[in-house]
């Protein structure tokens, strides 16, 4: 689950979880309605946000907690346990207390906590959120390999859309309380279902028109600062709709070949070496913060800043979805 | 100034040095760095210790002074060896037998004769008298006749009074020469010295202080436990509310804290007496009959009620501190782990907040076994504690400073023990009051 800070992604985990009342609707786990069914007996596991490790008791305690509360017999827990710690490559640390790990550790604890009792169901909440860039990058790699080994569903709440990219199978883009779009990372990037998701995964350049013409796979797009453009219709409501039309910036492309559908005059603002690609900045159509990723090819045309030129993109890459408001 | 930034150069060079080793760090004039640190410390340490001078000679004046004073006067016992040095020393000799040979009764007139001039023998025979009634008259008799007396003065005493005799009377002065006593320890405990000399409980009906140490501890250990009772739920309610209501009933706790105990108390009474709001109440609903109006003040009753309310802010507010620092996530994580409301509430919110609870307890059981003025005012006879005792052995005519001061020491004692215990069992480092 993805989304901006008060979206309701985690406000959703919770009501999973079992400790926010569902106001409407049902909540399914396996088949089976769970909406009221207590948090302990939802046997959902839960790895928070700031790890919420029991700090009174020792590391292999924290672990044996749900498992004692099931009732396990000490062996038993024994055994699972030191899988469990063995599992996140931490088999020395059962009798440390949690305020003596790093944040790492502590998160793979939590992890190995949430997995212990072997819940159907993992949920975590922001749960790389208090560690650092190269930590975090290692855990998600860590996570995500627990998942495959395990086989277990695990439904993670980020508002970090890398972090949403690269670990999940599918993801929900929250936005408003709503689910923007369910789907794989790939469509998230790829096809959009509207302006907000466009918008919040990756980088999208904006253009607003009014539609002129529908015709099956392609519309007609007029500007408001001049010019037609022909896109893929996504999501308009028919001639004469307001619409905001989503480029990716890789997709287009600079003195296009003249088989492009569309073709508009640009005025080049800034210009950015980042080794593989130079990043431009561009005026088109009213719009400057228009980017364009140009490769860094030997062939290249050289680009100074303040030149006319022309940008081309074909329809299938421009896509019209809902209105919004460009600033 | 120059030595911590000649420090600081000198560690950049080789930051694991140490002095031992030749080549160790110095700093840029030479000398060792440890040596010129401790220097730059001891300076600052020296700063401190003038900037608290005042409180700590505050402290100890107002204090420890004070409290030293009050040992030391729980076993003080100086009268008969410094009012009647001679027949102190004279004694030492005697075996306690037979009556005691001329030389102590030679001693004993020549003391008198300086204790009557200077007027201190009554304070000499006061002593005694406390422990054999009648010492008093005979001493005090026998010297207003001493010039018409002559040697041997032995004779001469026994015809006077017939006490001079008596062995008990004379081993008591004996006795008595110690100037260290450990009789007022005795009292305090209902103990006293037979006139054999031996150490016996006291009548049963003088006893009353071991009742009254005892009463004083579960007493107090009742009211903990009911702030306890009652202080838990609102610590917990307190941390977990949302701000605006858990400000409006934060000054609930607080403005109770802040009125006069003396106008707590009142309130209490004007409660809880027989004629009082409560049993009105009671009387007009038919629950109790108008003759048989409920006793609920000037007992123990009166003293743990009013007790409790006013000690009830000592426990929630190190509890609410500890509570307001528990994120609910360890419940939330407890719960999901598979724990019911309240198991997760036992196994994990509980012993979370034990830092709160031991410094409530702490708080309030230390203040409990030492208060006074409610008890005084509410507890009637059965309700008083050992500190009103200790009062009316400071005041009065009947005022024994010195059994007040063994009582004191003895609720000193106390408390320290108890402190002591309390840091065994939980650890006073771990203990958070606010």
């Amino acid at each position: 689950m993805l989304g901006p800070s008060g979206s309701g992604k985690t406000t959703t985990l919770m009501m999973l979880a079992g400790f926010e009342p569902a106001t409407h609707g049902e909540i399914y786990l396996d088949d089976a309605p769970i909406n009221d069914v207590p948090p302990h007996k939802r046997g959902i596991g839960m790895v928070f946000q700031n790890y919420a490790l029991f700090p009174h008791m020792t590391v292999a305690e924290n672990l044996a907690y749900p498992l004692k509360v099931r009732g396990m017999g000490k062996s038993e827990i024994q055994t699972r346990v030191d899988r469990a710690l063995g599992m996140v490559e931490l088999p020395q640390f059962g009798s440390r207390r949690p305020a003596q790990l790093s944040g790492g550790q502590q998160q793979r604890v939590a992890v190995a906590r949430a997995l212990v009792f072997e819940p159907n169901l993992i949920l975590m909440d922001e749960p790389l959120g208090a560690l650092d860039k190269q930590l975090r990058e290692q855990m998600q790699f860590e996570i995500k390999h627990i998942h495959e080994n395990l086989g277990v569903t695990v439904v993670y709440v980020t508002h970090d859309q890398t972090e949403a990219l690269t670990m999940s199978d599918r993801v929900a883009v929250f936005n408003d309380g709503k689910i923007q779009q369910l789907s794989t990372p790939e469509d998230l990037y790829e096809r959009p279902m509207n302006s907000f998701v466009a918008q919040f995964i990756g980088e999208n350049n904006k253009l607003s028109g009014t539609v002129k013409d529908v015709s099956g796979k392609e519309c007609v797009v007029e500007l408001d600062h001049g010019g037609t453009v022909t896109a893929n219709p996504v999501n308009i409501e028919g001639p004469g709709s307001r619409t905001t039309l989503s480029l990716r910036p890789e997709r287009i492309e600079i003195l296009p070949p003249d088989n492009y559908a569309n073709i508009l005059e640009a005025k080049i603002l800034e210009l950015i070496f980042l080794g593989d690609h130079i990043r431009a900045r561009l005026s088109v159509a009213g719009n400057d913060e228009f980017i364009v990723k140009v490769p860094n090819k030997h062939d290249e045309h050289e680009l100074r800043e303040g030149e006319t030129t022309k940008v081309g993109w074909h329809a299938s890459d421009c896509r019209a979805l809902d209105p919004i408001a460009i600033s | 100034m120059s030595d911590s930034s000649a420090a600081g150069h000198g560690q950049s060079s080789s930051p694991t040095g140490s002095d031992e080793t030749p080549g160790s760090l110095t700093t840029a004039d030479g000398t060792p760095l440890k040596v010129s640190l401790r220097r730059a410390e001891s300076r600052a340490r020296r700063k401190a210790f003038f900037l608290v001078l005042p409180l700590l000679a505050f402290l100890l004046i107002t204090f420890a002074i004070p409290i030293g004073q009050m040992i030391s006067r729980s076993v003080r016992n100086p009268e008969v060896a410094d009012y009647l040095p001679k027949t102190a020393a004279a004694i030492q000799a005697w075996d306690g037998q037979e009556v005691p040979p001329e030389a102590v009764f030679a001693a004993m007139a020549d003391d008198m004769k300086v204790g009557l001039e200077n007027r201190t023998l009554g304070r000499a025979a006061a002593r005694i008298n406390r422990e054999i009634p009648g010492a008093r008259s005979t001493v005090l008799g026998t010297a207003r006749d001493l010039d018409e007396m002559s040697p041997p003065y032995k004779e001469a005493f026994i015809a006077e009074d017939e006490d001079w005799e008596n062995l008990e009377f004379w081993s008591l002065i004996k006795r008595e020469t110690r100037t260290i006593t450990p009789v007022y320890y005795l009292l305090a405990f209902d103990y006293e010295y037979s006139p054999q000399g031996e150490i016996v409980e006291r009548p049963e009906s003088y006893q009353v202080y071991r009742m009254l140490f005892l009463r004083t501890a579960w007493m107090s250990l009742l009211i903990t436990s009911l702030c306890i009772l009652l202080g838990y739920p609102i610590a917990h309610l307190l941390a977990t509310l949302p701000l605006k209501s858990s400000n409006l009933l934060m000054i609930l706790v607080l403005l109770p804290f802040w009125t006069s105990l003396l106008v707590r108390t009142s309130a209490w009474i004007v409660l809880l007496q027989q004629q009082g709001v409560l049993n009105d109440t009671l009387v007009w609903l038919g629950v109790i009959d108008d003759n048989n109006r409920i006793r609920m003040i000037y007992n123990q009753i009166g003293t743990i009620i009013a007790m409790t309310h006013i000690l009830l802010p000592f426990m929630i507010l190190p509890l609410y501190s500890v509570m307001k620092t528990i994120p609910p996530s360890y419940m939330r994580a407890a719960r999901s782990l598979g724990a019911t409301q309240l198991r997760a509430f036992v196994t994990v919110y509980m012993p979370l907040t034990i830092p709160g609870l031991a410094a409530g307890v702490l708080l309030v059981f230390i203040l409990a076994i030492g208060y006074y003025i409610t008890p005084a005012l509410v507890g009637g006879d059965t309700g008083i504690f050992i500190s009103n005792l200790i009062a009316q052995n400071m005041t009065g005519s009947t005022a024994q400073l010195r059994l007040a001061a063994a009582l004191a020491t003895i609720l000193l004692l106390a408390v320290l023990v108890l402190y002591w215990a309390f840091n065994k069992l939980v650890g006073v480092d771990r203990l958070k009051f606010g």
